[in-house]
This record gives structure tokens, sequence and C-alpha cells, in this order.
């Protein structure tokens, strides 16, 4: 046995991040083919607004976290459909916006300090048996929506307006979709970091996407990449003491790289 | 007295407008079962808007649409209205999809929430695919084909419903000349052979004019609607596009 799994919070890290690379790269799949690769990156600053607002009130950060990204899920949501402002804009609003939110929360609260920093780029002693079973609980929740919901999900993101010809409700799935995302990502920020949960949710899949393949084998070899990333990330993280998040995004990176070159090489 | 056939798709009085501007003004006609209409006029004139108030995108400002006898409100069998929409030649290229899994989506109307693909729906996708040609493209990315073979593919989806009408807006915009002849010979095939009722929107009139059995000309309302050699004279396409527009005869 590795000296690594005697530690009871490299097994919880291992397992929630096992969980996290698994639903990371489903969501990602979804919000990278309808160009909505940001949405990650802006629920990811309004879950950090959400962890402000949990270590200002001494709740548990991470209940915080889901409860504020859900909410915004929705504004955002409700923003696009209203039509009066460009949907990246909107992104670019929620980002900015609740960074603005955290930052003063936290100067209030004196809270800048080495905890936030864990936040911010993940860490792996963080992990508590109360954040490991909220995070495996909503990775199932995220995970069965996907399953059952796979086909509608694809449609209403392959073709919006023809899915809407053919009776699917498409606002409702959207709302659905972007409130999975959110889920994913305040999950997500303890072992991966705020500044980094959007990378996980589109590197993979943008690696994936270079081989070629249909929705569903990209989306299958966009969780092995994925899985790939975090077990790695998370060793390197335990044996260079490096900050998991980074360690995790720079192996997802690799994977990128060699996917790319790969393919190239493969073409010539 | 020759018995009608039964009525598709009706239209009474129906006017649509974007805020104060009007798209559609008191548009009434019938489509019947076994039709196979042409719908010409200018840009601007109203054809897609037509197209998305009968699918049920839009909601009319005034009158009524009757699908299938019912008021389109009640009418819930939507996979009777198989749509291939105009902008399939140049969208999603690089949507990383195969064609089957594209073609699979025209199911999806004949299916509840959460259900899954049965063998029979499969089937069916597999024999769309045949009907259209692109069973040998069955595996490849959607992305990697030409315009034309694209058209194919949501056709192919829009026949994997099983439809009894199939509505295409503008289905030969970046084909190219000569696929477009099999194009035209493959849609009569499916009036003919596959008893499909066909609605098709174009700007070429010659097309219309010699593929379709009967026209509807639409420039914000009715201009004309029957047969196409009846219709399609300078006076009519005066109407149409104004003046010094001349009907050039291909022989």
């Amino acid at each position: 046995m590795l000296e690594i799994f005697q530690y009871d919070f490299m097994v919880r890290a291992f397992e929630a991040g096992i969980a996290i690379g698994i639903v990371a790269p489903l969501i990602g799949m979804f919000l990278v083919v309808r160009r909505y690769s940001l949405m990650a990156d802006t629920l990811a600053h309004v879950s950090f607004a959400g962890v402000a607002i949990g270590l200002f009130f001494k709740v548990n950060p991470v209940f915080t976290a889901i409860g504020l990204s859900v909410l915004a899920s929705f504004g955002i949501e409700a923003l696009r459909n209203s039509r009066r402002i460009f949907g990246e804009s909107i992104l670019a609003l929620f980002l900015s916006g609740s960074l603005a939110i955290a930052v003063i929360i936290l100067s209030l609260s004196n809270g800048f300090n080495a905890n936030l920093f864990s936040y911010l780029f993940g860490s792996i002693s963080t992990v508590s048996n109360t954040d490991l079973w909220v995070t495996i609980a909503l990775a199932v929740v995220v995970l069965l929506d996907i399953v059952l919901l796979y086909k509608e999900l694809f449609f209403a993101s392959l073709d919006p307006e023809l899915a809407q010809a053919s009776g699917l409700p498409v606002k409702a799935i959207n709302f659905m979709m972007v409130m999975l995302a959110a889920i994913a990502v305040a999950i997500s920020i303890r072992i991966v970091g705020v500044l980094l949960i959007g990378a996980l949710m589109v590197i993979p899949v943008i690696s994936a996407m270079q081989y070629g393949r249909g929705f569903f084998t990209t989306m299958v070899l966009s969780v092995v990449f994925s899985i790939t990333s975090v077990i790695a990330g998370l060793f390197a993280s335990y044996y260079f003491n490096l900050a998991s998040g980074g360690a995790i995004v720079l192996v997802a990176l690799i994977i990128f790289l060699f996917s790319i070159v790969f393919i190239k090489a493969g073409k010539d | 007295m020759q018995q009608l056939a039964e009525p598709y798709i009706e239209l009474n009085n129906v006017s649509f407008s974007y805020g104060n501007n009007p798209v559609i003004e008191k548009l009434s006609f019938t489509v019947r079962k076994g039709e196979y209409l042409g719908i010409i006029g200018p840009n601007g004139g109203g054809k897609t808007t037509l197209i998305k108030v009968i699918l049920g995108l839009l909601h009319p400002t005034e009158g009524a649409v009757m699908l299938f006898g019912k008021d389109r409100h009640d009418f819930k069998e939507k996979h009777r209205i198989g749509y291939v929409p105009q902008r399939v030649t140049q969208t999603d290229r690089e949507f990383p999809a195969t064609v089957f899994e594209v073609v699979r989506t025209g199911r999806i109307p004949r299916l509840g929430f959460f259900e899954r693909f049965t063998a029979k729906d499969i089937e069916i996708v597999e024999r769309a695919m045949k009907t259209a040609g692109i069973e040998r493209y069955r595996d490849t990315l959607i992305g990697n084909l030409s315009g034309g073979e694209r058209q194919r593919v949501y056709i192919a989806r829009a026949l994997a419903g099983e439809p009894d009408v199939l509505i295409l807006d503008e289905p030969t915009v970046g084909v190219d000349i000569g696929a477009q002849k099999t194009f035209y010979e493959f849609l009569a095939s499916l009036n003919k052979d596959h008893n499909l009722t066909i609605i098709f929107i174009s700007h070429d009139i010659d097309a219309v004019s010699q593929e379709t059995k009967t026209v509807l000309c639409l420039n914000h309302t009715l201009v004309c609607h029957g047969l196409p050699r009846d219709l399609l004279n300078e006076h009519v396409l005066e109407r149409l596009y104004g003046k010094h527009t001349h009907l050039v005869d291909h022989k």
C-alpha cells in the first residue's frame, strides 16, 4: 500500500477529486459546444463570493457557495432569455460583480489569509468528511441528470430551435443545465480552486475534441482525460507539495498538448 | 365531384408582426395530404416567419393555425411535421457529432423524457439514412461533410421522425448545381413514392416552377396560390419582386 493512502485527508481528496473529475467534463462538454466555456469561470467566481459569505458568517463555505451559484445561474439564464444583454456580457457582469462582492466581504472580515489561498487554487488537506459526502451526493445527482436526459441535452445543444420545434422545453433544459453547472463548480472549488475549475471543465473536453470522434465518444474521452489529470495532479500535489488545482490543470494541459501533437502527427 | 384530400395545414387570416412591424398580413391557405408546395417571395417577404408560425416557434398576432385538423395549441404530435432549417449548411461545423447521432434526434419527438432509444428506433434511423443516401457517412462527423451532404443529413433527421409533412427552408442554398438536380429528384421521389407532403421555400423561381405541383407566392400577404404554369407570369412576378422581373425559360 502506498504511503499516500495512509492519510485520511488524502483518501478523501482522491474520492472527492474523482467525483469531480467525472462530473466537470460532462458539464463542460455541453458548455463548450454551445460556445459557453466562460460560464464555468463565471460560476466559479460567484462560488467564491459564496465562500466569502460563508467565511464571514462562519457557515460551511461549501454550502454558501452552492446556494449562491445556483441562485446566480437562474439570474444568468433569466437575463439571457430577456435578450436585453449579449450572452457573454452577462457572464462578464456576473464574473466581475461577484468578485467585487467577495473582495468587499473578505476585507470586512479580514479574511485575506492562507485559508483563502486554498479556495483560490485548491488544497488537498482541507476536504472534510462533510465536504466529501456533499460532493459525492451532488456529483451523483448531476451524473444521473446527464445520463437520464442525455438525448434532450444533446438535441438542445445541437440545434435549440429545431429542438423547440420538436416539442422540447428548451428553456427549461437550459435552466437545468446551467444549474447543474453551478452545482458542479461549487463542489469543485475545495480541490481545484476558484481560479482553476473552469480549466478542468474545458481543457479535457477540447483535448478530447481533437480526436474527431462523435459526441458520446468525445464525452467519454474527456472524462478519461479529466480523471487522469485529477489522479496524477493529486499525486504530484502530495509528493511535491504543490497546490492541487494547479497540479491537476497542468496535467490536463500536458494531455491537451499531447492530443494536438498526436493528431497532427497522425494526419501527416 | 372529386373528394378533396385531408387538410394537413390550414391558416385562417393569420397575421404576424415583430413589434409594430407587420411581416405577415391576413394570410389564408390550406395544404392538403400529398401536396408538393413551393413557397416563393422576396427576402423579407415573410417566408421563414410563416414556417416558424406553422412550427409553433412564433405565435401569430391574429388568426388561427390548424394542424392536422387541430388548433395549434392542442397539437401535440410534433413528429408529424419534419423540419429542415435553412442554416444547416453553414453552422455547427465544429460540433462534435456523427451523422448517426444527428439523425437519431429525429426520433426524440416520438419519445418521452427519460425514455431511451429502442432497437426499433435505431432501425428507423438506419432506414432514414438509407433513404437520404447517406448511410455510408454513418460515423462521419457532420463538420466533415459538404453542404449538400449536410442537407441530406438533416433531411434524414426529419424522415427519422416518420413525418407526414416535410418542410424545407431554402434547401439548395450552399448546394452546387450538379447536386441540386439529384436533390430535386430525391424530393420528387419522397413526394411520389413515400407519399410525403412537401413544403419547400425557395428564392429560386425556376426550381419551384419546374419541380413543385403547386406554388404559393408570399409578399407579406398572399399574392398567388395555384398551379405553377398558371401563375408564374410577368404580372405576378411584378407584384412579388417589383418591375423589371422576367421569367427566363430553361429548356
